[in-house]
């Protein structure tokens, strides 16, 4: 039992980095819809990095800045060019899904480097928690900091105060003197960093290794997830590991013949509870029930930030 | 006049970029740039058979590109296409293994049924949006892998082959169902069917009053609202329309082209005609040209894996940088056209 909940912290570490990378992207008011191909891009020049230089940690800048060199090129056509946010992130997704497999195709089957194992001393010896969460490596560790410091950020801060401004009311968040798109350039290329980092997670540790398609769909999940867990960090973790949960279960009920269809149909659960979460938002007995008892409401769902996908002209 | 030399002057330059772009990479992976784009010519429609081929990829392409470009002059972001092209497949893969009748109805009822399962998904899209709000691209995105689960589960489960489960697809359908072809691959009907759709789609959007209304409630639906057109009724034809010509492309991509249900019927259509669409600056007249060159570079470029040893990803990568290039481009003038504006305004 111990070592399956530790399968699935881990299994869900690579969708923390990027569902924290999107939240902080969209809740400063850009949608980075590329997740899907930057994770795979970002995930093979990991993989290819490390093993050029052997070094898990270039791999992991690597990794990082592809993904938020794609993040500033949305930002960018958005911004300055007043582009349709969704559609250069839809073509920077198929894309950087092509690019991957034919740069990487040199790196298919070849063995790397491992993220290494570290057990936190002291920590990891404490019963149950010790296995669940202390015994992994730094990748995993990772994740707990950026799934953390995403929400401290987000809510207990001054400058995570002004990220939800420019996400929510930018022209007011600009008439308090606030440089709106010079912030969302910011946090868009510091989510697409985060996102980055779901790559190498990926390729490095999760699904070892580098072969065409190695993260597939784990980006449009990552979407998913984010609007499941209503741009609220502890909700979307929530649903991360709701998901490598899914996960987990779908491959343990895989060698039994007669569950086969089941453990095809849970890895798109995500979306179902997606279209859901987005449904129930908008419907009237929820509006009147949140209404009533606000903090199921805040549990249930929540609404997207106002300015989401809007460019913002100072005019 | 000036837009129009801007808008080619753009094309050009993107196309030069993405040229450079190609050959660069070609260069890098130690293949010669022009002997790549003689073997993906060559591969495309260098003979018969390879005509064929491509011409039956350009089918499913381009009745769902037609179809986007209703949706997006409706302002609906049909993300979902994918999994409508599914859905068609699905449903005509329905007839095709149950309804036993000689083959003319088979086929009719087949391509019928592939219309009305593209046109279903389509439309819950539509109401999931009008009617619930869920924004149609995440909406969509989700009924893509709803549709997708969908044919694995199908493929392997009820569906499967006598006796094994296995992914590479169902039984062949029987031969009554399969598109009538002239020589081994090309079936007519199906050329004809996507010629019918862009011609359809060109004339919806530039001589019908729904066309011009659809527009209308795309460019500003609060104000179509205003002056009295029933927006929700045009967001949900649009998506109906959109499903419909998607399906078709499933179900002509099942009983003309795989003749079985395989877990990948889609063939990534669905996403590709965005691109499609995209590049075509959403107008139904550019669609087939468009179209064609992108299944030479994806039917041709599988040439480069053979030949010369290079992934048969190239021609995805050819594909995005076109159409990622001509976006850019196309904004960067727009926004030099905006500050010219703007200075002339200050004089």
């Amino acid at each position: 039992m111990d070592d399956t909940i530790a399968t699935i912290i881990a299994a869900a570490a690579p969708l923390i980095y990027a569902t924290m990378g999107e939240t902080i992207a969209e809740k400063a008011g850009v949608i980075n819809l590329s997740l899907d191909g930057s994770i795979m891009l970002s995930a093979m020049a990991g993989f290819a990095l490390t093993y050029i230089t052997g070094s898990v940690i270039v791999g992991f800048l690597a990794a990082t800045a592809v993904s938020a060199v794609i993040a500033a090129l949305i930002a960018f056509a958005s911004i300055e060019l007043k582009l349709n946010q969704i559609a250069v992130g839809f073509v920077l997704t198929l894309l950087a899904t092509k690019l991957s497999s034919f740069l990487g195709t040199a790196y298919v089957g070849v063995k790397g480097t491992h993220v290494p194992h570290l057990a936190i001393p002291g920590l990891s010896d404490m019963p149950f928690v010790g296995t669940v969460l202390f015994n992994h490596n730094l990748s995993v560790y990772g994740s707990y900091v950026v799934l953390i410091g995403t929400y401290l950020f987000l809510y207990r801060t001054r400058r995570g105060l002004e990220l939800q401004g420019i996400g929510e009311r930018p022209e007011a968040a600009f008439a308090r003197g606030i440089a709106v798109n010079r912030l969302r350039y910011i946090y868009t290329v510091i989510g697409g960093a985060l996102v980055g980092l779901a790559g190498a997670a990926y390729s490095l540790d999760v699904k070892f290794g580098w072969r065409e398609n190695l993260t597939l769909n784990f980006g449009w999940i990552a979407l998913a997830i984010v609007i499941f867990g209503g741009w609220h960090p502890v909700r979307v973790a929530f649903g991360c590991y709701l998901f490598g949960t899914l996960q987990v279960v779908a491959l343990k009920l895989q060698p039994v013949e007669a569950l086969q269809g089941v453990s095809q149909i849970l890895p798109i659960m995500p979306f179902v509870l997606m279209i859901f979460t987005l449904l129930i938002v908008y419907l009237d007995w929820f509006r009147r029930f949140g209404d009533r008892h606000p903090a199921w409401r805040r549990l249930l769902a929540s609404d997207p930030p106002a300015g989401i996908g809007r460019v913002f002209e100072r005019e | 006049m000036r837009a129009a030399w801007n808008r080619a002057g753009s094309k050009t330059i993107a196309v030069a970029l993405a040229v450079l772009v190609t050959a660069a990479l070609l260069l890098a992976s130690g293949a010669s740039p022009i002997e790549s784009f003689r073997l993906i010519w060559q591969g495309s429609v260098g003979s018969g058979p390879k005509a064929a081929d491509t011409l039956m990829a350009w089918v499913p392409l381009v009745l769902a590109a037609s179809g986007l470009v209703v949706t997006f002059a409706a302002g609906l972001w049909n993300i979902g296409v994918e999994g409508q092209v599914v859905m068609g497949a699905i449903a005509a893969s329905w007839v095709a293994r149950e309804f036993h009748a000689p083959s003319a109805a088979v086929i009719t009822v087949a391509l019928i049924a592939g219309i009305i399962g593209g046109l279903l998904w389509g439309l819950f899209a539509g109401v999931l949006r009008v009617y619930g709000k869920v924004n149609e691209i995440f909406g969509g995105l989700g009924l893509d892998f709803v549709a997708t689960g969908l044919v694995v589960y199908l493929v392997i489960g009820p569906w499967k082959r006598a006796g094994i489960a296995s992914t590479s697809g169902t039984d062949p359908f029987p031969k009554e169902a399969w598109l009538p072809t002239v020589g081994d691959k090309l079936a007519p009907i199906a050329i004809v069917l996507a010629v019918l759709a862009v011609i359809a789609v060109y004339f919806l959007m530039r001589g019908t009053f729904f066309g011009l209304r659809l527009k209308a409630v795309g460019a500003n639906p609060a104000s179509a609202y205003i002056i009295g057109l029933s927006t929700s009724r045009y967001l949900l034809s649009a998506m109906a329309i959109c499903g419909g010509l998607a399906g078709l492309g499933g179900a002509v991509q099942a009983i003309g082209f795989q003749h079985k249900l395989v877990p990948a019927i889609s063939g990534g259509y669905g996403f590709l005609a965005i691109l499609v669409v995209l590049l075509a600056g959403f107008r139904a007249s550019l669609i087939a040209p468009i179209a064609f060159f992108f299944v030479m570079i994806s039917v041709g470029g599988t040439q480069l894996s053979l030949r010369l040893g290079l992934n048969s990803s190239l021609g995805g990568v050819v594909q995005g940088t076109l159409v990622l290039l001509t976006v850019l481009v196309g904004g960067w003038q727009v926004r030099r056209a905006r500050q010219r504006v703007r200075l002339e305004a200050e004089g």
